[in-house]
């Protein structure tokens, strides 16, 4: 995979005027009050309401259901199960096989005669209010009968039980990337052998929990089909991409169908889906001809909402006795759930371009086994295979600067790309465009203080503290901005990766932006103004920025993979340089000079050596006047542009986290994160720190809470926010932000993305932190989430595992005489508290 | 989430509480701050046909002072027990129990009478009683008696308050001069106890006179841990004596296992808790 070789010419790096300008949002106003228009909110003449009814056994035949109770109760206007809608409802499609021969299920919005998850839909209550709705919900009676379920990922890769009788198998595909092969690097086994003889071979195994991304907003949809077109209101995160997949799967033309995404409360990915809602309450309203509402309950949302992450990583990193790395090789076993969703297989397999991260690694092997089970679903959740990738290379260093006896940080440092040497073709075959790792290091070392606190590390190590200090490395870099449409073409992916924006000069001078980006709390708004002010030079009060509606946007790809400003952004530059160059001729034709004559600056086209000059907005109400105009022009200089970006954008950084161990409990209390992130040049620093903060509590939330627990019947054990423990804001510290700014050198305004930057590099510096602190305990390894449970557990483990010769190291002693040996998953036995919460 | 449909009545005083409670027979909830009652309805978990509001009933709100107790009417809210110095100098680990309930928006709405009944064992406000050898007033359509807090808690969910009762108000012995301490386990802020441990002691000189101590969330009530507050009294208030009468902390005790952690951990955790707690009751 090589990226396209063409770039602007100019790289901006003199940020200045509104770019840099840290505005407040102006859309929070209406976000924060909720004076807005959510999908909930709507309410049309006439519209009936949906209730879900739902399979609570993880796999199971349908052998009858009986709705003939909640048809007769009041307020009930049908009822409607997988037999009786048929082919109408569509499919639900993979928008990304991985390899020609993937074993992708059929996935009909319902099912017909057999359900593949707890949770999955098996009948549709549609009543005159959402109470009535319910209330007959309960009334379905549904008759099943239990099929083996595939819960386990290991066991279901061995196909001990089958999610899908029919395929006759759970391994969905293989896909390998091989440095060989490929050309890019050398043999991964000869170099695995080699070191297994003169240098070392760490070899671990990882777990990636499953997650849920546990967006604000529930996700709701309404449809109208009573006019012309068909209109679909969701809280989606890719109205452009619901409205493709629902034109391609129900034959109605894409012209028929208006999508439109209002204002949206968050994704974090989990709205980049094409859902059954969506898709039955489309077939429903056009069945019935009346507008119909479905708002998913929090705990329908946490159960059937698409999840994310969950794989299990065997890597086998080699290098020379001296640190220097010589062969990595990743084997993943990834749970698609029951059905291939829209990204599906395709998330795992972007991790394979960013296990080498940022280091020089000669040989490189990475295969992924994609496999289905009987459990939700899974697709992209913040960060989408980088964050496994970026886990596993960052705790395979420190093992193996353990292993070696080395500081962590030289051993980094002796393996990362220099920045001299951008850019830099990748072992996976990535043009790293431009990096600075060593002074990105030098700050956070610096702000963080890590001689200090290793300082004191070693004080609490020597007096025996019960209470220990470990600190966390992780110096990590992304490829995002989502994506040069010939690379996702050789992946097979099953769209572009470009944007649109258009520019309109309206007759008063405001401008109206519209851009096929579809934000969902971002702050696209603002910043796109501040983008579109500061390159037309008109005041950001001025810009208003459209998007969400396929009516209004008409062309876009929407907002995932920190795509919106290296890509949306690039596309609105374009758009804006276009109106300059259209006023142009406009502006020398009024002031009578050569338009050569002319120069644009700050909003006006003044003539060089005079005073003399008109501004754009001007030209905007003289083009609207179109009394004036040069010969043969047509009266407009508003602008289009499509975008379609050259390359990934690499941002990076190091982050440093410092936790205390309570030895006694296992619990963690976090002491400092300093977070140094290089993603170029910066729109607005305050959403970029919002970002950051937002994207740290969840990738740390990864390594210390969040857990999507199964029990062994399939049902879905954390299935409320009492056991799903989602992180607030009184579980975090106050971060150590910083950014530098190493400018992008394939787009103009020098940016990389950050929507999931902390997301990516937080999780291995919490997980390294503890494991840090204990390591001389003889603890090499936690499983996520690090439960207190599962640190004391290890502590007792490890303990016992020492012979007496260690006990200088051994820590303080526990009040319970015998340590306890069990093992330290207590998941899987788990239940909740009956009744917490309630 | 929508609840099944339900009458609604809210009467203001308890006898028309009791009265409407005895109409409504088996199918009434009598609903306090809703905090426990809300998501349950939501939730589909139960069906009531009547939801009785004792929201509008003044006789049962508001702390007093009466000879050696203090008295605390069932629909008081948490936040009314932070904000009194009655409960804070007379019942200090009630206090440090209720400033880890939940947060701010639920303390100015759950109710301690609601959440003694609803009797959660994961809840924090049993232990505290427990421990402070609280009695209860219970109140039914012809008669009203007392339960000491020993006798309240009976299993999961179930308290001493019968079919067609109330649980009017709560009658706390003076702890004046008692140290306190609430040690509460959770991974996130705003969860349930894990394990939590109230414990308060009263320290003379240098040696612990008398020690009160109870367990939330390690079993189906809460639990006094009787053994160590005998081995407590009599001596120093030392780490080594403390952590030695603390060991026995989990002794008979039978905790759930769930995600956040199983039995053998929320035993052992028992122990380090009650060390700590009590050490810090002592002024340790
Ligand atoms: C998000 C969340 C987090 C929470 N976290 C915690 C926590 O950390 N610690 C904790 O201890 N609790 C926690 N709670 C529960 C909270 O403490 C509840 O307020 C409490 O359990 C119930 O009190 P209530 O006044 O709201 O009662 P309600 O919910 O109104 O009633 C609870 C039950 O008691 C009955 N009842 C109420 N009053 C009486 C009465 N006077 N006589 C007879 N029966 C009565 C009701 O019929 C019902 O069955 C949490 C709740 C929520 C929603």
């Amino acid at each position: 995979m090589t990226a396209v070789d063409e770039r602007p010419e100019t790289a901006q790096d003199d940020a200045k005027g509104e770019i840099g300008t840290a505005r407040k949002r102006k859309e929070d106003q209406r976000l924060i009050t909720g004076r807005t228009r959510w999908t909930d909110n709507i309410q049309l003449p006439g519209m009936l309401h949906l209730a879900m009814v739902r399979s609570p056994f993880a796999h199971a035949k349908i052998t009858s259901i009986d709705t003939e109770a909640a048809k007769a109760a009041p307020g009930v206007h049908a009822v409607l199960t997988g037999k009786d809608l048929g082919e109408s409802q569509g499919v639900l499609i993979n928008a990304w096989p991985i390899t020609p021969d993937q074993k992708t299920p059929t996935h009909l919005p319902m099912p017909v005669d057999r359900v593949a998850f707890a949770g999955e839909i098996v009948a549709v209550v549609v009543a005159r209010s959402a109470a009535a709705a319910r209330d007959a919900a309960e009334l379905v009676d549904v008759d099943y009968e239990e099929l083996p379920a595939a819960l386990d990922l290991k066991e279901a890769a061995q196909d001990k039980a089958i999610a899908h009788p029919d395929l006759g198998t759970n391994k969905s595909a293989l896909w390998v990337f091989d440095s060989k092969e490929a050309g890019t690097g050398g043999d991964v086994e000869e170099a695995i052998s080699k070191a297994r003889t003169d240098g070392v071979v760490v070899e671990r195994e990882f777990r990636q929990q499953r997650l849920i991304p546990a967006f604000m907003e529930p996700r709701s949809v309404v449809v109208d089909p009573t006019g012309e077109q068909n209109v679909m209101w969701s809280a989606t995160q890719v109205p452009h991409i619901v409205r493709f997949a629902l034109a391609a799967t129900t034959g109605v033309p894409e012209s028929k169908i208006r999508v439109i995404a209002p204002d949206v409360g968050g994704g974090f990915g989990g709205k980049l889906q094409v859902t059954p809602e969506e898709w039955l309450a489309w077939a429903i309203a056009r069945r019935l001809g009346k507008p119909v509402k479905y708002t998913e309950t929090r705990s329908e949302s946490l159960l059937s909402a698409h999840h994310g992450r969950d794989q299990w990583q065997k890597l086998t990193l080699a290098a020379t006795k001296d640190g220097e790395l010589t062969a990595f090789k990743v084997e993943l076993l990834a749970d698609l759930g029951a059905y291939v969703a829209v990204v599906g297989g395709g998330v795992p397999v972007l991790g394979a371009f960013m296990f080498n991260a940022i280091y020089k690694i000669p040989a490189y092997h990475f295969a992924c086994q994609t496999v289905l089970t009987n459990k939700t679903w899974t697709d992209a959740y913040r960060g989408a295979g980088r964050p496994e990738a970026t886990f596993g290379i960052e705790r395979m260093m420190d093992e193996l600067a353990a292993e070696l006896g080395m500081e962590p940080f030289e051993l980094r440092e002796k393996n990362w790309i220099k920045h001299e040497e951008f850019p830099f073709t990748t072992v996976a075959g990535l043009e790293y465009d431009s990096g600075n790792y060593e002074a990105a290091t030098a700050e956070a070392k610096e702000s963080f203080g890590y001689d200090e606190l290793r300082r004191e590390q070693q004080e609490r190590r020597d007096r025996k503290d019960p209470v220990q200090l470990g600190i966390g490395i992780s110096t990590f870099t992304e490829m995002c901005g989502l994506a040069p449409s010939r690379v996702l073409g050789s992946l097979d992916y099953g769209a572009g990766g470009w944007e649109s924006a258009s520019v309109r000069m309206l007759a008063t001078g405001k401008v109206e932006v519209v851009t096929g980006a579809s934000a969902h709390g971002q702050g696209h708004e603002t910043a796109f103004s501040q983008i579109v002010a500061d390159r037309l030079g008109v005041p950001f009060e001025d810009v208003e920025v459209l998007h969400g509606d396929t009516q209004v946007a008409v062309k876009g790809l929407d907002t995932y993979g920190s795509r919106s400003l290296v890509v949306g952004g690039e596309a609105l530059v374009r758009a804006a340089d276009k109106v300059i160059e259209k006023a142009k001729p406009v502006a020398a034709h009024l002031l009578e000079v050569s338009a050569d004559d002319l120069e644009f600056s700050g909003g006006r086209f003044g003539v060089k050596g005079t005073d003399q000059g008109l501004t754009i907005q001007e030209i905007a109400l003289a083009t609207f006047a179109a009394h004036n105009l040069p010969d043969g022009m047509e009266p407009s200089i508003d602008a289009d542009s499509t975008y379609d970006p050259v390359n990934f954008s690499y941002p990076h950084g190091t982050h440093l986290c410092a936790v205390e161990v309570d030895t006694e409990t296992g619990q963690i209390r976090m002491r400092k994160y300093t977070a140094v992130d290089d993603i170029g040049n910066v729109i607005n620093p305050l959403i970029v720190e919002g970002q950051v903060h937002g994207g740290l509590v969840q990738g740390i939330a990864q390594a210390l809470w969040e857990d999507a627990v199964y029990d062994d019947q399939g049902t879905l054990v954390s299935g409320s926010f009492v056991d799903y423990t989602l992180p607030t804001a009184a579980d975090t510290i106050s971060f150590d932000v910083h950014h530098r700014s190493t400018p992008s050198t394939t787009n103009t305004l020098g940016t990389k993305g950050v929507g999931e930057a902390g997301t990516i590099a937080s999780t291995p510096a919490v997980v390294n932190a503890i494991v840090d602190a204990l390591r001389p305990m003889g603890v090499t390894d936690i499983q996520m989430p690090a439960t207190p449970e599962r640190v004391w557990r290890a502590i007792q483990t490890a303990g016992a595992n020492q012979s007496d010769a260690t006990t200088s190291d051994a820590q303080p002693h526990f009040d319970e005489g015998a340590p306890n040996q069990a093992p330290a998953d207590a998941s899987s036995t788990g239940t909740p508290t009956e009744g917490a919460g309630q | 989430m929508i609840p099944a449909q339900f009458d609604y009545v809210a009467p203001t005083s308890v006898a028309d509480a009791l009265a409407a409670l005895a109409e409504a027979g088996d199918d009434a909830k009598v609903l306090a701050g809703g905090q426990s009652l809300l998501p349950i309805l939501r939730m589909r978990l139960n069906a009531p046909e009547k939801i009785i509001d004792l929201g509008r009933i003044e006789e049962l709100r508001g702390i007093r002072e009466d000879g050696d107790s203090i008295v605390i009417g069932a629909m008081t809210t948490y936040a009314d027990v932070l904000a009194s110095d009655l409960v804070r100098e007379n019942a200090g680990v009630l206090h440090d129990a209720v400033t880890e309930v939940a947060d701010p928006q639920i303390r100015h709405r759950g109710t301690i009478g609601g959440a003694l009944v609803h009797a959660d064992p994961a809840g924090d406000v049993g232990a505290p009683i427990l421990a402070l050898d609280a009695v209860l007033t219970v109140t039914g359509p012809s008669s009203e008696r007392t339960v000491p807090a020993a006798e309240f808690f009976k299993d999961l969910f179930e308290t001493a308050v019968g079919d067609g009762e109330l649980l009017t108000s709560i009658r706390i012995p003076k702890h004046a001069g008692w140290g306190s301490r609430y040690e509460k386990f959770v991974r996130v802020a705003h969860q349930w106890s894990i394990v939590a441990v109230a414990a308060t002691v009263r320290v003379e000189g240098d040696t612990i006179a008398e020690a009160a101590i109870a367990l939330t969330n390690m079993g189906s009530t809460p639990l006094r841990a009787t053994a160590v507050e005998e081995s407590l009294v009599g001596k120093p208030a030392t780490d080594d004596a403390v952590r030695e009468a603390c060991a026995a902390a989990a002794d008979g005790t039978n905790p759930p296992s769930d995600l956040n952690g199983d039995s053998d951990y929320r035993k052992h955790l028992a122990t380090v808790l009650t060390r700590r707690a009590v050490l810090a009751a002592a002024g340790k």
